[in-house]
């Protein structure tokens, strides 16, 4: 405990470092995935090729995809940005399905009364299907956040700075507390992001505070599990 | 460009594909050692998941536990048995096993829970006993969810055993770490490529027998994709829009 206390500034420190890796992925992973999602949820067509690539995309392990990257994007290995792509990469993957599964989960009646009352396919998009898809949406980008902040930990060891270094630093120097510092940091760093974004959802979807389907959305979600 | 072409020197070097350093040893210890944790994780995990299937006990602390796990970092489960266990072997082995229990786990009882209760409920009317229905009617069509659980846990092994490479001097992970200590571009590139279509490879195979475990003459109402997750409520909505549908009851 006493390198926990001695050591606060050193922690706060990579945990804002930890910051600034994952939550512009998040931010990042949902808008980008929600064009690509609209587009597997619209057409058949697109749907079979844009789910298998995130398929693949989501496949391919963390560690090689921090070094291949560099070389196709063009950035430095150990740049927070060669990080937060790679991040957004992975939370797409995972996001694409789950906006195709939530804009699918719209029961079609409601879609054809909006077309019916004189709504836009734009504006059916905007308010009627994102807003009623929002439950499955939120669920899924709370299991973003969560395996985003665990992933990020990993670029440590390619000296990408994070609460990951305390992992690195703590088993090349021998010292037990460091590590457990950095687990806990990162577990309770993931609930904050987490709560902040149940938060976010209740202020946006006021109708869904007493409702069951985020939670049967978030269990469906869980089963996907995430890779390194 | 010239990345690339050091990758494939390095890649097509016959040197690298001798000895115990060389890749074919490489690849073969990432994948028994692949193979060996998925074992002894199903062997834990696939009663536990079938027990929370089939009796439905115990499914909200299942939950609780794979979503705690999520949100665990894996180098820092590795790392901290390291330091425990000492540098080597056992570290990562331990690890992973934990790893790769949960995502099995919930393959196992999301693979029971996606079935038809009607079916449960007929096979007990027609006289099968609770261990022929878990045998004969539960574990042919939990299959396909349970494999998917498999094979996210393939996944998170193949990847984590490469991070173990940082701990251990095994598998392909190694060509990664001495690629970058070294800054040798083709061995760190070409040992990602290596990793990389090692894993694209086992979603593929797996992705295939997703597909061949389906039992035939199941074609409709069994999800497909563990991603998908439990469909069990959805034909229950649609019979309640029916008018004057007397069956119509909640599970």
């Amino acid at each position: 405990m006493t390198w926990i206390w001695s050591n606060m500034d050193l922690i706060w420190d990579r945990t804002l470092d930890h910051l600034v890796l994952s939550v512009p992925s998040i931010i990042l992973s949902f808008v980008i995935a929600l064009p690509f999602g609209w587009l597997a949820h619209r057409y058949r067509a697109s749907r079979a090729v844009i789910l298998t690539t995130v398929g693949l995309l989501y496949a391919i392990p963390s560690l090689p995809l921090f070094i291949v990257l560099p070389f196709i994007v063009g950035t430095s290995i150990r740049s927070p940005l060669n990080l937060i792509i790679a991040l957004t990469l992975y939370g797409v993957a995972l996001m694409v399905r789950v906006v195709a599964d939530g804009l699918g989960s719209v029961d079609r009646d409601v879609q054809q009364s909006a077309t019916g009352v004189g709504f836009s396919g734009w504006t059916v998009f905007w308010q009627v299907e994102l807003p009623l898809a929002g439950p499955v949406l939120l669920a899924g980008l709370r299991v973003v956040a969560v395996s985003t902040v665990s992933l990020a930990t990993v670029g440590a060891v390619i000296g990408a700075q994070s609460l990951g270094s305390l992992f690195t630093d703590g088993i090349q120097r021998g010292i037990q507390e460091e590590i457990i510092a950095g687990i806990v940091a990162t577990v309770l760093l993931a609930l904050v992001l987490d709560a902040a974004l149940v938060l976010f959802g209740r202020l946006l979807m006021p109708w869904t505070r007493r409702s069951a389907i985020g939670v049967a959305a978030r269990n469906s979600a869980v089963v996907a599990g995430v890779t390194t | 460009m010239s990345f690339f072409i050091e990758t494939l020197a390095w890649l097509l070097d016959p040197a690298n594909w001798i000895g115990a350093g060389g890749i074919p040893t490489r690849l073969a210890q990432h994948l028994l050692f692949t193979l060996v944790t998925l074992i002894v994780a199903a062997v834990i995990a696939v009663p536990i998941g079938f027990v929370i299937g089939h009796t439905g006990r115990g499914r909200g602390l299942a939950v609780a536990i794979s979503g705690a796990f999520r949100a665990i970092p894996t180098l820092g489960l590795l790392t901290l048995v390291a330091l425990w266990v000492g540098i080597g072997l056992s570290a990562p082995f331990v690890a992973l096993i934990v790893l790769a229990i949960p995502p099995i786990l919930a393959g196992a009882y999301t693979g029971f829970e996606a079935i038809d209760r009607k079916i449960i409920d007929a096979a007990r009317a027609v006289g099968m006993s609770e261990a022929q229905i878990l045998l004969k009617v539960e574990l042919p069509l939990g299959l396909p969810l349970l494999i998917g659980g498999l094979r996210s846990a393939t996944l998170q092994v193949v990847a984590t055993a490469t991070l173990a490479a940082y701990i251990a001097n095994f598998g392909l992970g190694r060509y990664l770490f001495e690629g970058l200590r070294i800054r040798d571009y083709g061995e760190m590139l070409g040992g990602s490529v290596l990793v990389i279509l090692l894993a694209i490879v086992l979603e593929g195979v797996f992705a295939l027998i997703q597909k061949l475990v389906v039992p035939r003459g199941v074609t409709e109402g069994l999800p497909t994709d563990i991603r998908d997750g439990s469909s069990r409520s959805r034909p229950v909505m649609e019979t309640t829009i029916e008018k004057g549908n007397s069956n119509v009851h909640s599970t």
